[in-house]
């Protein structure tokens, strides 16, 4: 089974799509059944089941619960900051280092060009192989990957490029130099560069929106998530421990937090949701690269017109308002 | 089995066995076991006689003994959306909220005040860590946001005293959203050139450190305040090793160059005065205790005339109970 799916790209099932793998499983065996016997003739019944599949996955992905949605977000082989960027941007030149301590892998950001416009591109990368994910500590970034961000989104500001962040992280990670060096100022200090800077701010949230560590990023003019990705306060595994005091929980956790793309576009915490395409974004890579391509290009042609001041003015009220007012909920 | 037991007896019983003094007259120190008299403990603020284990203070008790004379008024903060996830785990939020607000007698996680320390016109805003933790949700955000207003509309210093264990789960990910919404608060101060000092009290982690607490223009804590982002429990679960005596604790901090101060809560009230009258070029605040503000002084000159003026420095730290028209400093 997992040299049929390695044919198409992607190796992994989640627990959920145990009955697809099946089904897809038969169908490759009837194939190679095939292949090995060539009088027998298989084409059709393979291309049944294959339909079938086909069903089922889009079934399965249109209404996914929310902890489902959380393994989707999750997934080794969803595209990640690094594949976004290869795909949608020319001439990416990263930058490294905070100046201070340390460069942060699990934060990666640079100069590139989108559309031939130059641009600021910043974002979390879990890495893709054991290697790159240890390199990357998993995508959790220490206060040094939060302050080379605040040092290219200033630099962004003085040159007037629009930035672009690509939110994917499990969290802050909770180290024990992270902790000595400031964490939590560094988080602080970006979430509050965020709203400074003169020049528009784009984020997608393109997996996992992990609780500070993810705001320090996202606190932008427009924020887009895409249709599988959450954003969440705490991981559902973590609430649950805290408040069901049993971190096996965590579906009932997920579901009360509404962690959602869908739960958080209804409460008006994010602007626009970016379909994926069937069976999630790590299934059809290109096509989800296209539409969050898409998506960019809108939203920063919409906010090119405006004015740094007037950036920062809506910024501002866009998160004053995440209070008592002006939710859709 | 009936009535008579149910119900008449323990009637009868509470009665005759109805006691004279109040339950909590003693208090044992958590951290020395000194059994330590009620009356003394809140006097010395709720730092431990013998050892000086700073305990959990009340945002009111704190008021009280920071503001001239004891006397305050409280800053309005606007209403959230109430329970807008309709989060429910073990239990409702609501019930939970009703349970926090019977315990603690407040209304919620934060209390907004304005007054005078030496003289000194402040806002002051403080988190209290028994109500759900102090957690902030989008009232702690509309009271920090209440308190910048305040202060910005009056043009004082805002004084925060936080203490939580990060945002509100319950909020989902509006309690999240508070870290950008105060920090668009403590932005407002600083636009307006006005002092903002915070006071990291234990314990103060998560979403709070991560936002509004570690944004000041002054960091002071208070002595062995746990101060954090992750806690010590997740990190040792995360790097599987056993982590240094004193990690996350005030001390150091400071010896990792993120706190300005590490100061007694008995102290605090003079150093608060000091550095907000220096921040704001005012000159040095008359020494010792003082009289509630002007208003009570002309109601009762007699009682303000007779009010002690202390030599400079002495005494200063400790606030002893001053004849005041009003309710006395304790």
């Amino acid at each position: 089974m997992r040299e049929t799916r390695m044919s198409q790209g992607m190796t992994q099932y989640l627990d959920f799509e145990k009955p697809l793998a099946e089904i897809e499983g038969k169908a490759e065996e009837l194939r190679a059944l095939g292949r090995a016997n060539e009088e027998m003739d298989v084409a059709s019944e393979a291309a049944a089941l294959d339909a079938k599949a086909e069903t089922m996955l889009t079934d399965l992905y249109k209404n996914l619960t929310p902890w489902r949605k959380c393994q989707v977000a999750r997934h080794p082989e969803r595209p990640h900051c690094r594949d976004y960027i290869d795909a949608l941007f020319t001439e990416f030149t990263p930058l490294a280092g905070d100046r201070n301590f340390a460069d942060d892998l699990a934060v990666m950001g640079g100069l590139a060009r989108l559309d031939g416009t130059p641009v600021m591109v910043i974002g979390h990368e879990k890495g893709s192989d054991t290697k790159s994910r240890i390199e990357r500590n998993f995508g959790m970034a220490r206060p040094e990957g939060y302050r080379k961000a605040i040092r290219l989104m200033q630099m962004a500001g003085r040159f007037n490029l629009p930035v672009i962040t690509l939110i994917d992280t499990t969290g802050a990670y909770p180290g024990k130099g992270a902790e000595e060096r400031g964490q939590s100022e560094a988080i602080a200090r970006s979430t509050e560069t965020c709203l400074q800077i003169p020049v528009p701010l784009i984020s997608v949230i393109i997996g996992e929106g992990g609780s500070g560590g993810a705001v320090a990023f996202a606190t932008a003019n427009r924020v887009a998530m895409l249709e599988h990705s959450i954003y969440s306060v705490i991981s559902p595994e973590g609430c649950a421990s805290i408040l069901w005091k049993d971190s096996e929980k965590m579906r009932e956790a997920a579901e009360a937090l509404h962690l959602t793309a869908q739960d958080l576009k209804t409460l008006a915490v994010i602007d626009e949701i970016i379909p994926e395409p069937s069976g999630g974004a790590h299934r059809g890579k290109s096509a989800a690269m296209e539409s969050v391509g898409k998506s960019i290009k809108a939203m920063l042609k919409e906010l090119g017109k405006k004015k740094g001041a007037d950036l920062v003015a809506d910024r501002r009220q866009k998160f004053l308002k995440m209070g008592s007012k002006g939710l859709a909920a | 089995m009936n009535w008579i037991t149910n119900y008449v007896r323990p009637r009868i019983n509470s009665i005759f066995s109805r006691r004279e003094t109040p339950e909590n007259l003693w208090q044992k120190c958590d951290e020395c076991g000194t059994m330590l008299f009620h009356r003394e403990l809140t006097e010395n603020l709720n730092v431990c006689t013998n050892c000086g284990h700073h305990m959990n203070i009340t945002p009111r008790d704190r008021f009280k003994a920071l503001f001239d004379g004891g006397v305050f008024n409280e800053v309005k903060v606007p209403e959230p959306l109430a329970d807008p996830l309709q989060f429910r785990d073990q239990k409702r939020y609501p019930d939970r909220m009703r349970t926090a607000q019977k315990t603690t007698g407040e209304k919620e996680a934060m209390l907004v005040a304005s007054g005078e320390i030496g003289r000194t016109p402040i806002i002051a805003a403080a988190q209290d860590f028994s109500f759900m933790g102090g957690s902030m949700g989008m009232y702690v955000g509309n009271a920090i946001l209440a308190a910048a207003e305040e202060a910005v509309k009056l043009k004082r210093p805002l004084i925060l005293f936080s203490a939580a264990g990060g945002a509100r789960m319950q909020e989902g990910i509006l309690s999240l959203m508070q870290m950008p919404r105060t920090t668009v608060a403590v932005q407002m101060l600083k636009e307006a050139g006005l002092p903002y000092i915070v006071v990291l009290t234990h314990p103060t982690t998560g979403g709070v450190t991560a936002s509004y607490a570690m944004l000041g223009d002054v960091h002071i804590a208070e002595p062995n305040a746990l101060i954090c982002f992750a806690g010590p429990r997740v990190i040792e679960q995360t790097i599987r090793e056993k982590l240094p005596d004193g990690f996350q604790r005030a001390e150091y901090l400071l010896d990792h160059g993120m706190l300005d101060r590490v100061t007694p809560r008995t102290e605090m009230r003079e150093e608060l005065i000091t550095i907000t009258r220096m921040l704001l070029g005012m000159p040095p605040a008359v020494r010792g205790d003082l009289p509630a503000p002007e208003k009570t002084e002309k109601v009762d000159p007699v009682a303000a005339a007779t009010a002690p003026v202390a030599e400079p420095g002495a005494s200063a730290a400790k606030p002893a109970p001053a004849p005041t028209p009003q309710k006395p400093l304790k």
